[in-house]
């Protein structure tokens, strides 16, 4: 009587040959992460090489001194000064506009058609080339809102971060607010609290840490543009800021990290090559530190809830 | 016994239809009681274009148990939302009829959804209780009411109504997510009974728990009783006999919406059913 099982090969328990087939899957998956590893590890050991001298050189010099055309006397304190003026200002700007934009549209939002436009549109908008997103800060934060912004300034600059971020910061909070189990905002009704109530007392802090790591993940991806600030009127080359009191400077020239380095790559002279990779070292550690940051809170608040 | 499953049968064996006030109160062989905690009068709920149950009609009479049974998809779940009005959170879903709650109809436009579910609570099948301590859960509904008395002594209150203060009375900053299943659903029992509701709303409580667990939470319904007016979906029928004082058997009719075949108090539904298809329910024939 022949059966089912009879066509099925069977061999024997114990095993008779080698897998090569899924060794050599083992292997080629292998080779990828070799890879990856290898291209990470050429860059960094070359920046670091190049860059390191510089920074155990001049340290705190380096850090604190503007750019200039000479290369012995240029260091990345305007671009660090730049940086985190834009840090702050994204802080601002972009994320209680994009968390409450977010919370608008996962909990207030109907499900309607112009509801799910919106939300493919932002979705589209968090796709799109940051330089264009220069291009729009260009006509409207320097040209438009000039007489506001003090046209190519440093607000003008954090403004069009901001809104390059906004899509991001609404998404990745979206998703966090949606991860909220159905449950619990269920017992919230169910024993009376309003849509307020439900929203702010449990919802959000359930959210928290999702809203959170995505802010800051956002604030990283800010920080290492340049093509958009470039656009923007971030300063190319040397500038100086003089007397200026710490608000004439938000409303007057400025430069970034990623701008600095730019700038500096594209010099004649052959310190530069260092200066650039030291600039480079700096701008790492920052968007290092960005990360640490968001993982230390994350890891925070989820010990707490 | 009737044959005809055409319409829900009134206790008292009257013909479809509600006559006017001839069925409030107990309503159990027409005799006058006291003022239903809720009573439902031709109620049918839609999702979207479905009708998932239609024309029902019955009374929750109050300080009693009532149990709604009824095999998959007859819609008892549905109903039990649409006395609180949860189903107000479902996008689509539509009410049509009466449900009178002292008098008022509770899907009036001038009423307030929320003011509603602060009177009538409800209790889910999976415990849901809030990721805070076992006190904060409990002082949540207080709180967000502006209650301005002895928080401490309204929790301990509601914890021993729930039968469940002498477990955690030492640990009430601890997570109330830490507790065990059968503790949680106390614990969201205790929640619901803190603000200070009329009637609570029970769907399939027990079903997620041991047997032990189950037991006690009847007997935990057996004391609430005396305070509240409950009102419980179950899916076991042993429950629904030896927990409830009154029973609604649903099915699903031909057109999967679902309507009652029969309302009794249970000792009648389960020793003399008047349907067919009740007796083949409770029997285990069928469901």
């Amino acid at each position: 009587m022949t059966t089912a099982t009879d066509t099925i090969p069977r061999p024997a328990i114990g095993r008779t040959g080698t897998d090569w087939r899924g060794l050599a899957f083992h292997g080629v998956l292998l080779l990828a992460l070799l890879f990856s590893l290898l291209i990470l590890f050429t860059l960094i050991t070359d920046v670091v090489m190049r860059g390191l001298p510089v920074l155990l050189e001049r340290g705190a010099d380096f850090l604190s001194s503007p750019t200039s055309r000479s290369p012995a006397r240029s260091g990345v304190g305007q671009g660090i000064f730049g940086t985190m003026m834009m840090a702050a200002f994204v802080a601002v700007f972009a994320f209680p506009v994009g968390i409450m934009t977010a919370i608008y549209l996962e909990e207030y939002a109907p499900d309607t058609r112009l509801t799910r436009f919106i939300n493919v549109n932002i979705r589209n908008l968090a796709g799109v080339p940051s330089v264009v997103y220069g291009l729009l800060g260009l006509s409207i934060f320097v040209l438009a809102l000039g007489g506001l912004t003090g046209g190519r300034s440093m607000i003008a600059g954090g403004l069009t971060l901001a809104v390059l971020v906004l899509p991001i910061v609404i998404i990745t909070s979206a998703e966090a607010i949606r991860a909220v189990p159905r449950g619990l905002r269920e017992a919230g009704y169910g024993i009376g609290a309003s849509r307020w109530e439900v929203t702010r007392l449990l919802v959000l802090p359930h959210a928290a840490p999702g809203i959170l790591t995505g802010t800051v993940l956002s604030l990283s991806r800010a920080l290492g543009e340049t093509a958009p600030l470039i656009l923007a009127g971030a300063v190319l080359g040397g500038f100086s800021t003089g007397r200026r009191t710490f608000v004439d400077q938000v409303f007057s020239d400025y430069t970034v990290l990623p701008v600095t380095i730019f700038d500096w790559a594209r010099r004649p002279q052959a310190e530069f090559r260092e200066l650039t990779a030291a600039a480079i070292i700096v701008l790492l550690l920052v968007t290092l530190l960005a990360n640490a940051v968001a993982i230390v809170l994350r890891n925070r608040y989820e010990r707490v809830s | 016994m009737q044959s005809t499953l055409t319409a829900p049968v009134h206790p008292g064996g009257e013909a479809p239809g509600r006559p006017a006030g001839a069925d409030t109160g107990a309503g159990v062989s027409g005799e006058a009681g006291p003022e239903p905690a809720v009573d439902l009068r031709d109620v049918s709920v839609y999702y979207g274009a479905f009708r998932a149950v239609k024309n029902i009609s019955f009374d929750v009479p109050a300080n009693a148990i009532t149990a709604l049974i009824g095999p998959s998809g007859s819609g008892k779940s549905t109903l039990l939302r649409a006395i609180n009005r949860m189903n107000d959170l479902i996008a689509g879903t539509r009410f049509e009829g009466e449900l009178l709650y002292h008098g008022q109809n509770l899907y009036a436009p001038e009423v307030d959804p929320v003011e509603v579910r602060r009177r009538i609570g409800m209790v889910f099948q999976k415990a849901n209780p809030f990721p805070k301590s076992i006190y904060d859960n409990v002082a949540f509904g207080p709180r967000i009411n502006g209650f301005r008395g002895n928080l401490d002594d309204l929790v301990e209150q509601s914890l021993r109504r729930a039968a469940l203060w002498d477990e955690v009375r030492d640990k009430l900053k601890q997570s109330g997510l830490a507790l065990s299943g059968g503790q949680q659903q106390r614990l969201c029992i205790a929640r619901a009974i803190a603000v200070e509701p009329e009637i609570i709303l029970m769907d399939e409580p027990a079903s997620a728990l041991d047997p032990r667990s189950t037991l006690q939470i009847e007997e935990l319904m057996a004391e609430l009783r005396t305070r509240y007016t409950i009102v419980i979906v179950t899916h076991n029928m042993q429950q629904a006999a030896r927990a409830s004082d009154y029973t609604v058997f649903m099915t699903m009719g031909d057109d999967r919406a679902g309507y009652i075949v029969e309302r009794n108090r249970t000792t009648e539904i389960f020793t003399n059913p008047r349907h067919q298809l009740t007796e083949d329910y409770v029997s285990g024939r069928f469901g």
